[in-house]
């Protein structure tokens, strides 16, 4: 059986998303910036695309900028609210520690340009508090950048709230939403949202595609020079079959949210239920805030690479936190925020499931993945000192 | 692929792995904590290896390198054992990504540390700078 349950790193394009796409490729193949007529037709395609999102977001329609993807998205917003930060001699920003990289990062580079980063704890569950927010802003607190979901633990962030205490402060809050736009309902009037990161090929649209919400009278600076496109704050000629796809994709989304979600769940409680029988194991992230496709638990006394490629032979496409995984020598820095130990984090499992999963799909991981665990941990010796009584369990 | 064919055979295969009860040496480098133990066990019968073992918690190429370095030095003598480099286990491996070339050192960093304990075990003087290579922080 063949499972694809990494649905946070990417998705399979929807029929509705690849049907959108077509014709701007075939027919409709002009330059949004041209005159004539098929220009005329790619500029019309991009306002409705546009205007489509928006209308999915409850923002207006040029409070929508394109951009290449969520990480463009997140370093725009940043790069943009510092910019003005350090005009008014306000260089300090309020974040957290587990935050993607694309915040992250940016955030390490503004404070080699002298600003002051506050990061937030998010506590055991995953979830940081709009008291701790409010805590941290200062005179000169320029922006506060908290994501709305974790892309690794799925635990979704008090986002309303904490844009209540930052809007009541004055302070520019940026949410990257790149795990929760078309997964959860988003309204950024309602919620407080100055600025928004979503990244298309995360609800079935295509790669190299995302967006910006900008409030109007919120500042935003270029990342790229170049022409007119998106009012003079991206230059380059517009991805017209990419946006058109991420629009028919994040409003397909958003219309069969609510019936997606209710099943989604479902499988998720089923799926954390069956991976918890397996002794020493833990669930990472709070048990209910969480993405409704979200699981993530680690397995004492053996490493994520290895479970990831064992789980591939079986037809299991998942992800881990370990550090083989990563690159580095670290593992996850998401685990290692909510606290578990180095040994622990690379040994974790993430697992994110989509409209397209079913419950065969989940049985059939239930059945799998015990299995290999126990084999891994048959030859680790880490397994054996615990079973030998040499060391400590540290997940009971 | 990220892997070779041939690390992809021995970490869906391992060849020697498993416990010994009646080792004569036991070597272990690594930590938990940077993601790599490799624990091997030795039987060994006038200066030859009869028998190796090996435990492994780490990622498919941990696995591989442990695997491919315990075929190399089995029934080999111990001689031929200290001189097994990293560098032969990659090759043997068909090579590995860059990032993953510490498995390869692990594995030869396991053997020499259950060479070592061999001699302690039985009072067999030897070279002390033979052995300085067999700690995590140089194998990282």
């Amino acid at each position: 059986m063949k499972v694809y349950a990494d649905n946070a790193a990417t998705t399979k394009m929807s029929k509705t998303a690849i049907d959108a796409m077509l014709p701007y490729m075939e027919n409709v193949f002009g330059n949004p910036s041209s005159l004539y007529t098929i220009g005329q037709a790619a500029a019309e395609a991009v306002y409705s695309a546009r205007e489509t999102i928006a209308k999915n977001l409850g923002c207006a329609t040029n409070e929508i900028y394109f951009t290449s993807g969520g990480s463009e998205a997140d370093n725009q917003a940043i790069r943009s609210a510092a910019e003005i930060g350090a005009k008014r001699n306000k260089k300090h920003i309020i974040s957290t520690t587990f935050e993607h990289h694309a915040v992250l990062h940016t955030l390490k580079k503004l404070e080699k340009e002298g600003f002051e980063v506050t990061l937030l704890d998010v506590h055991e569950n995953g979830i940081v508090t709009p008291e701790q927010v409010d805590e941290a802003i200062r005179p000169d607190t320029c922006l506060v950048t908290i994501m709305y979901a974790n892309n690794e633990i799925g635990t979704i962030q008090p986002i309303k709230e904490i844009g209540a205490v930052c809007r009541a402060k004055k302070v520019t809050f940026h949410t990257d939403a790149v795990q929760a736009a078309g997964h959860l309902p988003i309204n950024v009037q309602n919620e407080n949202i100055d600025m928004l990161s979503l990244s298309a090929h995360k609800f079935h649209g295509p790669k190299g595609v995302g967006a910006l919400y900008v409030r109007k009278g919120v500042y935003i600076s270029n990342l790229i020079e170049g022409g007119a496109q998106e009012r003079g704050k991206r230059g380059g000629t517009e991805n017209v079959p990419g946006m058109m796809g991420a629009a028919a994709a994040l409003n397909e989304a958003v219309a069969n949210l609510e019936e997606t979600n209710a099943r989604l769940v479902k499988l998720r409680d089923r799926l954390i239920e069956g991976l918890l029988e397996i002794p020493h194991s833990i669930l990472n992230g709070d048990r209910e805030k969480r993405l409704p496709g979200n699981v993530n638990i680690c397995f004492e006394g053996i490493e994520g690479e290895s479970l990831l490629l064992l789980l591939d032979s079986k037809g299991i496409s998942a992800s881990s936190g370990s550090a083989c995984t990563s690159g580095s020598l670290d593992p996850s820095h998401v685990l290692l925020a909510i606290g578990r130990p180095h040994e622990i984090a690379h040994g974790s499992l993430r697992l994110s499931l989509s409209d397209e999963n079913t419950e065969e799909q989940v049985e059939y991981i239930i059945s799998e993945v015990p299995k290999v665990v126990e084999y891994l941990r048959n030859m680790s010796p880490v397994w054996r000192d615990l079973q030998e009584g040499k060391k400590n369990y540290v997940i009971q | 692929m990220l892997y070779s064919e041939v690390v992809m055979d021995h970490f869906m295969n391992p060849r020697n792995v498993g416990t010994m009860d009646d080792a004569d040496a036991v070597g272990e480098v690594g930590n938990a904590k940077c993601g790599d133990i490799m624990r091997i066990y030795l039987k060994i019968n006038n200066d030859i290896i009869e028998d190796v073992k090996f435990e492994t918690f780490g990622c498919g190429s941990a696995i591989a390198s442990s695997s491919m370095a315990t075929e190399m030095i089995k029934g080999k003598p111990l001689s031929d054992a200290l001189n097994l480099t990293n560098k032969a286990v990659t090759e043997a491996l068909d090579g590995l990504p860059a990032h993953k070339i510490h498995c390869s050192v692990l594995a030869e960093g396991a053997i020499k540390a259950a060479i070592k304990d061999y001699y302690d075990k039985n009072g067999i003087e030897y070279d002390k700078n033979m052995f300085k290579e067999v700690d995590h922080e140089h194998a990282h």
